[in-house]
């Protein structure tokens, strides 16, 4: 599963950082605290938060995440959406709230035998 | 090979640039994948403490035969009492800082558990240094 398959089950915006639609996507992690995902998430997971700012991007590239999930309607902020595309790590989003989409990629997760 | 970056305090977006630099670096001479990964948590953590607390700081990198050293060097409020700075959960940050997710008491430990050494020097207003040491091997 890539990070446009994602986008196409469930109907997710590509906000930036498009270069990086066919990252390979081997898990997700919630947190919306960034000293946690620096130190708990891996490579290849998708990261599900309400952070918008630039920093996030900085992190998802260091760890080599394959995408960003922003919940509630929320958009990248300019800074954050330019570096997105440099890096090539795509910053996506969804109006649902993060227990939905994370509930929803776990199970999507399971059934393609990700987790 | 040596590296020097400089980091203003307050000035959240220019954090991370020295760990995503220094990965790239450690990427082109071929160190184990692994090892870049914790290299670049410790260094991050510590950019985003001189850009959360303190005025000012260096960082220098000396990447030597079998092993990196990281040193950090800032000028700002300092640590009281490191003990209870390395503890999980503990932070003087900022609400604004919290409100974009940093201060959560975390960044020290991530520091330690990224490194094989770790020291810790500070003088209450004048600044803080760390030295950190991860071998390749």
């Amino acid at each position: 599963m890539v990070v446009s398959d994602l986008i196409e089950k469930f109907g997710l915006t590509a906000y930036s950082g498009k270069d990086g639609l066919d990252r390979q996507v081997t898990g997700g992690y919630a947190s919306d605290l960034l000293s946690d995902v620096m130190g708990h998430a891996r490579e290849g997971q998708v990261w599900i938060t309400l952070q918008t700012h630039k920093n996030v991007m900085a992190i998802a590239s260091l760890k080599d995440l394959a995408a960003v999930i922003l919940v509630k309607g929320h958009g990248p902020d300019d800074d954050a959406a330019q570096q997105s595309n440099e890096e090539g790590v795509p910053v996506l989003g969804t109006t649902r709230e993060a227990f939905e989409m994370v509930g929803e990629l776990y199970e999507a997760f399971k059934e393609h035998e990700i987790l | 090979m040596e590296y020097d970056y400089e980091i203003q305090g307050g000035d959240f977006s220019s954090a991370g640039f020295a760990s995503s630099h220094l990965k790239k670096i450690l990427k082109q001479i071929g160190i184990e994948p692994k090892l870049i990964k914790r290299i670049v948590i410790a260094l991050y953590e510590a950019e985003v403490n001189i850009v959360a607390h303190a005025y000012e700081g260096r960082i220098h990198v000396e990447i030597e035969p079998g092993q990196i050293r990281l040193e950090i060097q800032d000028r700002g409020p300092g640590i009281e009492d490191i003990e209870q700075a390395m503890e999980d959960g503990y932070s003087t940050a900022s609400e604004e800082v919290r409100e974009m997710g940093f201060g959560a008491g975390m960044g020290l430990s991530n520091i330690k558990n990224n490194s094989d050494d770790l020291e810790i020097t500070s003088t209450v207003n004048e600044g803080t240094e760390l030295t950190i040491i991860k071998k390749f091997k």
